[in-house]
């Protein structure tokens, strides 16, 4: 029987790196592109708005894996084979800026009405109610929710071993196919999962508590 | 209808038949009211007498269906209506719920419009809230955030935000209502000393002291239409209508 040895964990170690990569991409991404759904569904057009919610909607009802299986082999027979890195980048991109957009959605709504008519009644434009008085009070609102969304991505990255990018969960199965010692290799692998959401989760509730207690 | 006439005379807003409806509800049933320059308007009655949505007709938050209301020049309540950015600038407008910004503290909430619709520096900005803070008694909050004030400084801030940006026509939505009476009080008094200096001002209030002694003219409305109106002495004094003596005499 082989033990589980150093090397091992070393290499397993090294694979969060790229489940850490994948998910600061995934984040980015789903800012970057979120934060625009997230206006386009509270806009005053309704062209944007139905846009938006029929993005979201789509995303949300599609299962992430069915995401990431046209984004890799979908586009590949289609003759744009993609880097497996690029593909789960693209896939977590267009998950997470669906619920990122729903999220920071609530928290533009969140921010009372007679914010939007006391800045009006001082003469601010559209442009200078969002960015002076809307964004930041939704800002303060959105961010415990936001880190939550993050734990679900770190460990939704795991997804991403199907089109054979080697995170953690895939790192975990190359290891256990030379070794077969499933319990302890994923115990190893869930350890390590744990230690990078743990910290997020706790930043997520003090936020909150601290959102809840004021200012 | 009876008009108290200021010394100039010269008419400010001008509300002419004015119809608000939310969906089948009729809020605002025709109402007509001139406010000339430096005079000072109560809006009384009950609620749901449609006095609130009158004063946020005129301030351009609602649009109206039917009539039409001319504030300092600029005509008001038609949707997409060029004129609002210039109404804003002479009109200012305080709430019941106060609506400071949180996030910013009290300089920086009286600042904030100054720098980035009135193009003003930092420098003189914070000039003119040090001023305006001065008039409402409060130059020692000017660093305290909102949540650190009581309802009736708040308040005051919030007047005093208003001010700064030198409007020609106050509005104030019930200001008093969400404070106790000492605080209630203080808030009055800054409203008076207002109307002392010659702003011209209409306050939808329940305050019926207040409007028997500051107000020039008082307005009672009831179910959506201008009730009764006068010069305040004389509406509080011979009360016309069976609906106003009611009303008198319940808030005595």
């Amino acid at each position: 029987m082989i033990q589980l040895s150093f090397n091992h964990v070393v290499y397993l170690v090294e694979a969060a790196r790229w489940t850490i990569l994948l998910s600061v991409i995934a984040f980015i991404g789903g800012a970057m592109v979120g934060l625009p759904i997230a206006l386009m569904r509270v806009a005053r057009s309704k062209v944007l708005r139905g846009l938006a919610s029929g993005y979201i909607q789509l995303i949300q009802g599609t299962p992430l894996l069915i995401v990431l299986f046209l984004s890799y082999f979908g586009l590949g027979i289609l003759g744009y084979k993609l880097d497996p890195l690029v593909a789960a980048g693209i896939s977590f991109t267009i998950y997470a800026a669906a619920f990122l957009g729903e999220i920071w959605r609530g928290c533009i709504e969140a921010v009372p009405k007679t914010q939007w008519e006391a800045s009006d009644c001082l003469g601010l434009n559209s442009f200078q109610q969002y960015a002076y008085v809307i964004l930041p009070q939704a800002l303060r609102i959105a961010i415990p929710p936001t880190v939550g969304f993050m734990v679900q991505i770190v460990k939704n990255t795991s997804l991403a071993s199907v089109i054979g990018f080697v995170e953690l969960a895939r790192a975990g199965q190359i290891v256990n196919n030379s070794t077969f010692e499933p319990f302890a290799i994923f115990t190893a692998v869930a350890a390590i999962y744990f230690v990078l959401c743990y910290p997020l989760s706790v930043a997520a509730r003090t936020l909150e508590r601290r959102a809840h207690a004021g200012r | 209808m009876p008009d108290a006439k200021s010394p100039t005379g010269e008419s400010v807003i001008s509300v002419d038949k004015v119809v608000k409806e939310f969906g089948p509800l009729r809020v605002l049933d025709g109402v007509s009211l001139d406010v000339t320059r430096g005079q000072t308007v109560a809006i009384v009655g009950r609620s749901g007498s449609g006095k609130s949505t009158l004063l946020r007709c005129i301030a351009g938050l609602e649009t109206v269906q039917g009539g039409g209301i001319t504030v300092c020049g600029h005509e008001v309540g038609r949707p997409g209506s060029a004129a609002r950015a210039q109404l804003r600038r002479d009109v200012g407008m305080v709430f019941q719920s106060y609506n400071l910004f949180p996030h910013l503290n009290v300089e920086r909430n009286i600042t904030l419009a100054l720098t980035l619709v009135k193009k003003q520096s930092k420098e003189e900005a914070k000039k003119r809230a040090a001023e305006v803070l001065s008039m409402v008694g409060l130059t020692d909050k000017i660093a305290s955030y909102p949540e650190q004030l009581s309802g009736g400084q708040q308040q005051r801030v919030a007047i005093a935000r208003s001010l700064a940006l030198q409007p020609q026509v106050m509005l104030f939505d019930e200001v008093t209502s969400a404070l106790d009476p000492e605080l209630t009080a203080e808030v009055l008094g800054v409203m008076e000393d207002l109307a002392h200096h010659g702003m011209t001002m209409i306050s939808v209030t329940h305050e019926m002291g207040f409007a028997r002694r500051v107000a020039d003219v008082v307005v009672f409305m009831h179910q959506g239409k201008v009730w009764e109106t006068g010069p305040t002495a004389d509406v509080f004094a011979n009360p016309r209508t069976a609906e106003f003596k009611q009303f008198v005499g319940s808030e005595l």
